[in-house]
């Protein structure tokens, strides 16, 4: 091969191939070796095997992370595809001020995952919050401590995760329903069929892509949610809103136990890899058939 | 003869632009009606407002003696086929034929039946578990056909369904509508841009400019007689050649420069005042080689051969025109002919009005 | 089949019909869901402490107070310093803008490389790239640290602008790549016939045409790195921490007395400039968020 052709391209595509294998795949490579050493608080190279993960699972704050990343991930994903895929479908009804509406249900996600957190905090403050506002109201059975229960913390993460990614997924999903041909609209006009069923039989269909999209996107950023914690809750109460990023982080900074940080970060990302494989192999195996038809 | 679908005063705006004014329009029981004319003329407007697809700004649409203008497109008695077929992707083309009626609650024998009586008609049998994108385009029509068949319509609208497909393909699927229209005898109308399909499938054609219906008559009146300019010129291919010049009523003749031109086999409408300027239009095979030496001769300046024929083009004061002659001719630049004009079959205009005088 | 007592003509009467009511019902409440948020930030800052303790938390301000403002901008306490979010807001601008201009560049000539200059083995790389972009951050994050801390730059504001650049570079190098592509390829040979080569193409021929993609990748990076919290936390020093980590310190006051309206007037503070941002590029943001996931 001669590696002067072409050479312009490859020194100014360098710097991507040096991150990519030093710092995509290096660092990769890097916390899983150190994954298997007994690292406290500096990486040392005192090889213990998988003792680590051993030690992770063992871990009560472990599975409550775990427990809670199912709980959120699957509310967040589910909730952000309706709410968006409904979004969506009530703009494309050609309503009086689509953009003023559009502009509302997307600025959530303008702002930092931070500003998110604490605005709810504040929402769903206990005493002063909404629970508040709605006693005053003389609805004095509404309940909305859900951040001072154990059991209910998480699922507040979720509703103020939901209400900032919605829009993203409403964007999509209008990109989607845009892009279908009006004749198909026109011939099931004529056909008599009323709009929900059309949606649901028809269009939903013909955007599957779209949909399996926003659902992978969503997917892998489920995974990495940590600021919004971190402002909304601090894991708490307790370690009842911990997530494995948060484990990562804790034991990375202020437990100084890095072995088991590097042991739960890589766990992190084989997860994230389970999630992306069957997709992309989806999409490159399965639609290069469908197009050579 | 009952009408099948009349247009009464339609008018149609889109934002400030009148896209339909005042129209009337028509159709017998059973006919094949074309709606032909070059994009932007109306007549996809048209089609949509007799389907209930578009909101007309003023007039009425009555379908088999129905008043349906304010009636939704499905309780209209139509069928519509698209130029993209509008086949539902994800669906088995049985699927696609019974989607309607699947939706309507009608009963599964019922739905049986009619998908049955459609795809022997229409030769898709074995097509009814693919779905459409294993089709070929041929198909994909008849399935398209097929839909609005099930549904019992009695007006069949279809909306340049063949603009899509290659030559070959195209002159395959215009001949099975034909059939298609022989054999089931429903009312058609059909909208192209292709003055082609307009000849060899229409009972009459409506050459529509500008939201106004130039002419409304049979192909071949239409080719022979069309009644103003734009009408002569759009419909015929190779096109019409045209001449402007002066009608000199002491000789009933045409003027063009010192050229004279005898109109007196020509059958006058309205005879044109003396000196009044006019068009003289004339198509490729109405002019005829003669090989009289006195006449005046033109020197062959272009040959285009077309396979059948060969059209070769001449100039008169400065003014190119083609002439069609036999595809086995012998021909070569450069050589001098001379002609002679089927004055029975020309077509003379008025040059203001562009009306046929 | 009803029998018209008037006969049908010309356009349809449009009624309201009940669907259509509950409709734009449905969707206003919604609306009113997406906004109480904003609002409850808004007036919240606009009343003073006993007024928030006695409340409704949805009233608007019977006295309107303007004193959280001026405290959450200049004195109100990030730890143990008391200077506001103003520092935070310079350290945000210091961040933001160097990163945006080098992730962006970066992106742009990896895209244009990749698009009309491939070599064997590009796209393999390209792919691992991509694939960086799904990582999530705390796999990368002490590795990275090392390494800037070998070569001197952690906890620095170079630092944390390598750091934005790393995570950056795939989506955006991503988008220019499959805006590239689907500009005319005649141009580019065009350009090679006339005697272009890489990089004078780039400059005078692409960087030209690019505006618009350029636009889209400025404003999902500047919304992008603004909002960042944690890699400014960890990477960018006690100095040049940004606005929304001050903006966290403010409000997770462990002593004293919390300052609901300081802290809410913080949140509106450090959201302003990417809600700006949002407000005034409109479709361009739309843009930017279907271009990413729109894969070639």
């Amino acid at each position: 091969m001669n590696f002067t052709k072409n050479l312009a391209s490859k020194i100014a595509l360098l710097p991507m191939i040096i991150i990519s294998l030093t710092v995509f795949v290096g660092c990769i490579i890097y916390s899983f070796v150190y994954s298997l050493t007994g690292s406290k608080l500096i990486p040392a190279l005192n090889y213990v095997g998988f003792t680590q993960y051993e030690r992770l699972f063992k871990s009560r704050k472990w599975d409550v992370a775990v427990e809670n990343i199912f709980i959120y991930g699957f509310v967040f994903t589910i909730g952000c595809l309706i709410i968006g895929f409904l979004l969506a479908v009530l703009i494309d009804q050609k309503i009086r001020g689509e953009s003023l509406f559009r502009t509302i249900f997307l600025y959530p996600y303008a702002m930092s995952f931070v500003v998110t957190g604490l605005v709810w905090k504040w929402v769903l403050n206990p005493t002063f919050g909404l629970e508040h506002s709605m006693h005053l109201w003389g609805f004095e059975w509404f309940q909305l401590d859900w951040l001072v229960n154990r059991e209910l913390a998480i699922y507040a993460v979720c509703i103020a995760a939901v209400w900032q990614g919605a829009g993203f997924v409403m964007v999509l999903m209008l990109a989607g329903l845009r892009g279908i041909d009006e004749d198909i609209w026109k011939s099931l006009s004529i056909e008599g069929v009323p709009k929900w069923r059309s949606y649901l039989f028809v269009i939903l269909p013909m955007i599957r892509p779209m949909v399996i999209t926003s659902l992978v996107l969503i997917a892998a950023g489920v995974v990495k949610v940590y600021d919004l914690i971190l402002a909304l809750t601090s894991g708490g109460p307790g370690y009842a809103t911990t997530t494995p990023a948060m484990y990562v982080m804790e034991n990375f900074f202020s437990r100084a136990n890095l072995g088991q940080a590097f042991a739960a970060s890589i766990i992190m990302f084989l997860t994230v890899v389970c999630i992306l494989a069957p997709w992309a192999y989806y999409e490159f195996y399965f639609r290069n058939k469908e197009a050579k038809v | 003869m009952s009408n099948s679908v009349e247009v009464k005063q339609l008018s149609f705006n889109y934002g400030k632009i009148e896209i339909l004014k005042n129209l009337d329009l028509n159709i017998k029981d059973g006919e094949f009606m074309v709606l032909l004319g070059p994009s932007g003329c109306g007549k996809t407007t048209l089609l949509n407002c007799i389907a209930g697809l578009f909101d007309l700004d003023n007039g009425q649409i009555i379908i088999e003696g129905d008043n349906v203008t304010w009636k939704e497109p499905k309780d209209r008695h139509i069928g519509m086929v698209f130029q993209s077929y509008a086949l539902y992707p994800s669906m088995s083309v049985e699927k696609n034929l019974s989607f309607g009626l699947r939706m309507s609650n009608t009963p599964k024998n019922i739905i049986k039946e009619k998908i049955n009586k459609a795809s022997e008609l229409l030769q898709i049998q074995e097509l009814l578990h693919r779905k459409p994108s294993q089709l070929s385009g041929g198909q994909r029509q008849r399935v398209a056909i097929g839909r609005a068949l099930v549904r019992d319509a009695k007006v069949f609208l279809f909306d340049e369904p063949l603009s899509n497909l290659d030559a070959k393909l195209r002159a395959e699927l215009r001949y099975e509508i034909k059939k298609l229209h022989r054999d089931l005898g429903n009312t058609m109308i059909y909208v192209t841009h292709d003055q082609i399909e307009a000849m060899t499938l229409a009972d009459r054609i409506a050459v529509m400019k500008n939201g106004v219906i130039q002419q409304l008559d049979s192909p071949k009146k239409i080719y022979n007689k069309p009644s103003n300019l734009f009408v002569a010129d759009f419909i015929g291919s190779p096109s019409m050649n045209f001449f402007t010049g002066k009608f000199l009523s002491t000789n009933n003749s045409f003027s063009l420069g010192s050229s004279l031109i005898n109109l007196n086999n020509y059958q006058f409408e309205n005879r044109p005042s003396d000196l009044s300027d006019i068009v003289f239009g004339v198509r490729p095979e109405d002019i005829s080689i003669n090989n009289n030496e006195e006449n005046m001769q033109f020197k062959i300046e272009l040959i285009e051969p077309m396979g059948a024929d060969t059209l070769i083009w001449l100039s008169f004061e400065n003014i190119p025109f083609s002439v069609r002659i036999e595809g086995s001719s012998e021909y070569k630049l450069g050589d001098l002919i001379s002609i002679n004009f089927d004055i029975k079959r020309v077509s003379i205009f008025d040059k203001k009005s562009e009306l046929r005088i | 089949m009803q029998k018209q007592i008037i006969e049908a003509k010309g356009p349809r009467p449009k009624h309201l019909t009940i669907g259509r009511i509950g409709l734009y019902c449905f969707i206003v409440m919604c609306a009113l869901f997406f906004l109480m948020p904003l609002y409850v930030m808004i007036i919240t800052s606009l009343k003073d402490m006993d007024e928030i303790r006695s409340g409704n938390l949805l009233y608007i301000p019977q006295t309107l107070s303007f004193y959280s403002w001026p405290k959450a901008w200049s004195e109100a306490c990030t730890g143990f310093v008391c200077e506001g979010l103003r520092p935070g807001l310079i350290n945000s601008l210091k961040i933001t803008i160097p990163s945006v201009i080098v992730s962006v560049s970066l992106g742009a000539i990896n895209g244009y490389a990749l698009a009309f200059w491939r070599f064997k083995g590009a796209y393999f790389f390209f792919g691992l790239c991509l694939f960086g972009a799904f990582i999530p951050y705390q796999v990368m994050v002490y590795p990275l640290l090392k390494i800037e801390n070998a070569i001197g730059i952690y906890s620095s504001l170079p630092g944390i602008i390598l750091v934005h650049t790393i995570f950056g570079m795939p989506i955006l190098t991503l988008i220019f790549r499959n805006f590239y592509a689907s500009l005319p390829i005649d141009l580019f040979k065009a350009a090679r016939i006339d005697g272009g080569n890489f990089l004078k193409i780039f400059f005078y021929v692409i960087i030209p045409m690019s505006t618009p993609i350029t636009i889209v990748a400025i404003i999902l990076q500047v919304t992008g790195i603004w909002n960042d919290f944690l890699l400014g936390l960890i990477f960018a020093g006690r100095d040049n921490q940004p606005m929304t980590v001050q903006l966290n310190n403010i409000v997770q006051v462990d002593f004293g007395v919390a300052e609901y309206n300081v802290d809410m007037a913080a949140t509106i503070l450090t959201s302003m400039i990417p809600l700006a941002v949002y407000f005034l590029s409109g479709r361009w943001f739309v843009r930017g968020i279907a271009a990413g996931a729109i894969k070639g």
